[in-house]
């Protein structure tokens, strides 16, 4: 196999070479995690892959075993669930995993892809790559929503019949999508099984996707802090130990904060409503989706029409499909953009806020405040975007990553 | 750097214990491994069967003319050598040779063998027959013709009181 | 023009900020009272949940079902085996016999606590339409947990303290239950406890406060039993992820030493 970084690599052990001249596993890792040319001036902001990879196998792992002890009825998922916590030998550990690792499987992604958006990483040649990424995203928050339904808590039945129903919004033939995806009138048991069913599924088709990622990463290879290209081999090093020690550090230093909440804030994250059996004939009196949703949720009830605000929502997620073309600047890091440098930060502040509203009743303020956001965050990505960086000065570029580390250095 | 690849393969190990754990009997499961049967109402002649850890026991209270047959058998002449006595004694050495606790399951295949309803076939040493491949048992469950490699296994059971049983 | 947006846009953010703050909410809060459970080395206080367990058997289970919990749970909360094995053997448990007729047969260790009503249509019927609800995971399932429920169990006020204002803001009328904390303010439940409505085998004086503590006590440790195990588990793991984070630094540090 010839290989664009070098000479394929030799094994001395001959059952190692034995099978990679037959199955190249081992020239594959070695090519892709060992020597693979990495720019040697990531910050910490490039741990976060890393994190959402463990935080994804972590997910697995602990849903699998969950499963195993999980019963899809609606008489019998919520006592399984008390069950899984009570009976089955560390029972609770597993579910508190698997529970508080969805918030923060999402914290390391909304990190990711803030740091993809800071330093312009979407920016050709890696489009394709951007989008798997937002393709991860979503399929991410269709395994997180379907997942929330299954402990058949008062929130995850209210939460399956407000979102299921957003699917009415679509002109004539909603309410019969609608009844599809429910598999009956409401939401019901056929409706925890399906979920049931595609919450063990949609896991492994993100690891293909995740594949797929890292495929399309490993072509041009990473981004940096700089957003320049590496010129040669003093801008860059191995992957492997540079990245491995440091990506091992970063995914650590990140589990001791996920212990935390996992060991003493179990139930921080989630909502108390959820503790009460799902009950199809009484609504709680403020039905919030997860803290992950919550932005996407504002913009939903921001728009004063059903199908406008469905369209928001999903809206809101399209436009990251065209970031790489809505992008017009030809410099890739913020870095190097004195004036779109703040308004990503604002963009940030903007997704905050509607997070908080997202979080809040729809009445008094919070309506007009979740307008204001939401006409912001599109108009970010719609007409900002693309301005600015037609009129946008950027600074000059450093002319390789050695020499910007070096100066820094001195400096 | 040796250090830390040990540590962090301690808790690689500690963090697989908990899955492996999560498929051990849960506690509810536990709690209901150990069940108490009231023996008094089993006429001598008569036998039961009652659910254990989701496996039929049988409960036995035979007949003098059984017993006597169960000990005449020379232990030479048995597949699985094990005395009459050592089968009906409890876990306080209490011996009652009348009642006989066997766990209801052929240890050739795991079938549940014939003969502890009355009409059913016993096989030629009056006490259990497997339908599946013949092995026959004896009037102290213990294996004497067919494939079945041991005797009906003798669960863990105490006598409460005289006419209280508890299996587990 | 590039000054301008980026006044525009750090205005837009201090904006924003003060948005939020402005919106922070006004309700009432149960006062918060020191749990023995809280904190990372949190436990149960044992006597209270125990004395709590008391209050719950005798006063709240006429109506509340604790359905996640069986008799057996009592075991872990210090009762010895034959203590819990008669306050099992005292309910009668719905059963089937061998010939499949119902009976009611002395409750096991194994069996789930008994509820008082036999299904939550029975339940509601017999409480003016609203079943009690389950109190399994009651600290979990409100907002403010232990605090919440301690407040609401203490917080019940008679009509004739109310103020007109109340009254008329309300619709507070002789019939309805008034309490501080319920959301509404009138509760179905009437006010479940009051002094010297159990008698405590420890000789602990029965005030309401003293009471409805130890209910909360012991609902909390119904709630989430395994509290202890984790607070215990959670400090070794977080110790052991800190050394391991240490040695990883280390290690990271040696390895780019030649880089930086």
């Amino acid at each position: 196999m010839a290989s664009p970084h070098g000479a394929p690599p030799v094994f001395n052990n001959k059952v190692i070479a034995w099978i990679d001249h037959r199955l190249p596993i081992f020239s594959y890792i070695e090519k892709e995690y060992h020597t693979f040319p990495t720019p040697r001036n990531f910050n910490y902001f490039w741990n976060f892959g890393a994190i959402a990879t463990v935080m994804l196998v972590l997910m697995i792992a602990t849903g699998i075993v969950l499963a195993t002890n999980y019963t899809p009825h609606v008489l019998m998922a919520f006592d399984s669930v008390e069950r899984i916590d009570r009976d089955v030998p560390q029972g609770w550990l597993i579910r508190d995993l698997h529970m508080n690792g969805a918030s923060f499987f999402f914290i390391a992604v909304y990190v990711h892809i803030f740091r993809g958006m800071y330093y312009g990483s979407y920016k050709a040649p890696r489009e394709l790559l951007w989008i798997l990424g937002v393709v991860i995203f979503l399929l991410m928050m269709a395994t997180a929503f379907m997942g929330y339904v299954l402990p058949w808590g008062q929130m995850s039945f209210w939460g399956a019949t407000v979102i299921t129903n957003l699917f009415s919004a679509i002109p004539v033939v909603g309410q019969s999508v609608v009844d599809w995806l429910w598999g009956g009138f409401s939401v019901d048991n056929p409706t925890l099984n399906r979920f049931f069913a595609l919450h063990y599924l949609l896991p492994f088709v993100i690891v293909g996707v995740v594949g797929l990622h890292v495929v399309a990463l490993h072509v041009h290879g990473s981004n940096n802090p700089l957003g320049i290209d590496p010129k040669g081999p003093q801008d860059t090093v191995p992957f492997h130990p540079y990245y491995t020690m440091k990506d091992g550090f970063g995914v650590i230093a990140f589990m001791v904060v996920f212990a935390v909440f996992v060991f003493f804030l179990p139930d921080y994250m989630g909502h108390p409503d959820n503790y009460i059996p799902a009950n199809p004939l009484v609504t709680p009196a403020h039905i919030v989706p997860e803290w992950y949703f919550l932005p996407f949720y504002a913009i939903l009830r921001a728009v004063p029409d059903k199908l406008g605000g469905v369209l928001g929502m999903f809206g809101a997620i399209a436009v990251l499909f065209l970031l790489p073309w809505l992008d017009t600047s030809r410099v890739r890091s913020c870095t190097f953009r004195p004036i779109y440098k703040w308004f990503m930060l604002v963009l940030v502040a903007d997704v905050v806020i509607l997070g908080f509203c997202g979080a809040n009743p729809p009445e008094g303020f919070w309506v007009p405040l979740s307008r204001v956001a939401t006409l912001y965050y599109f108009f970010h990505f719609i007409i900002l975007l693309p301005i600015l960086g037609k009129i946008e000065r950027p600074l000059p570029l450093p002319s390789s990553i050695a020499d910007a580390v070096l100066k820094k250095k001195v400096g | 750097m040796v250090a830390t690849g040990s540590l962090a393969a301690i808790g690689a190990v500690a963090t697989a214990w908990p899955f492996i754990n999560n498929l051990n009997p849960a506690a509810d499961t536990l709690a209901l491994s150990t069940i108490e049967v009231n023996v008094a109402p089993i006429a001598v002649g008569q036998a039961v069967t009652v659910k254990w850890r989701g496996k039929p026991v049988f409960i036995r209270h035979r007949t003098p003319d059984e017993i006597a047959k169960a000990k005449a058998v020379k232990l030479s002449e048995l597949p699985d050598p094990e005395t009459d006595a050592a089968r009906v004694t409890d876990a306080n050495k209490k011996v009652r040779p009348e009642w006989l606790v066997l766990v209801g399951v052929c240890t050739h295949l795991g079938c549940v063998p014939l003969g502890n309803k009355s009409g059913d076939q016993r096989g030629e040493f009056g006490g259990w027959f497997c339908p599946c491949h013949g092995s026959a048992y004896d009037t102290s469950g213990r294996i004497r013709k067919g494939p079945a490699p041991k005797n009906l296994e003798v669960p863990q059971f105490v006598f409460a009181t005289d006419t209280l049983v508890r299996i587990g | 023009m590039r000054k301008l947006l980026v006044s525009g846009a750090l205005a837009l953010s201090v904006l924003a900020a003060g948005a939020v703050a402005i919106a922070a909410e006004k309700e009432v809060h149960p006062p918060h009272k020191h749990w023995h459970f809280q904190g990372p080395f949190g436990t149960y206080d044992r006597a209270a949940a125990q004395r709590g367990f008391q209050v719950y058997k005798e006063v709240c289970a006429a109506c509340h079902s604790l359905r996640m919990l069986s008799y057996r749970n009592l075991v872990d909360l210090g009762l010895t085996e034959a203590q819990v094995k008669g306050i099992a053997a005292e309910a009668q448990i719905a059963d089937l016999n061998d010939d499949g007729a119902p009976v009611d047969r002395p409750g096991k260790l194994s069996d789930p606590f008994k509820r008082p009503y036999a299904n939550d249509a029975a339940a509601a019927a017999a409480n003016g339409g609203k079943a009690p609800p389950d109190l399994s995971v009651i600290v979990k399932a409100r907002e403010g947990g232990a605090d919440y429920i301690h407040a609401l169990l203490t917080g019940y006020v008679p009509f004739e303290k109310l103020t007109p204002a109340q009254i008329k803001e309300f619709e507070v009328t002789k019939d309805d239950n008034y309490n501080t904390y319920f959301p509404g303010h009138k509760i179905a439940m009437p006010a479940p406890l009051v002094d010297g409505k159990v008698t405590y085998v420890d000789g602990t004086k029965t005030t309401v406060e003293q009471m409805s503590s130890d209910v909360t006590e012991f609902l909390a440790w119904a709630s989430e039993p395994h509290l202890e195990d984790r607070n215990r588990t959670g400090v070794r793991v977080i110790l052991f992820l800190l050394v391991l984070a240490g040695m990883m630094y280390a290690v990271k540090r040696q390895v780019w030493a030649d880089k930086h």
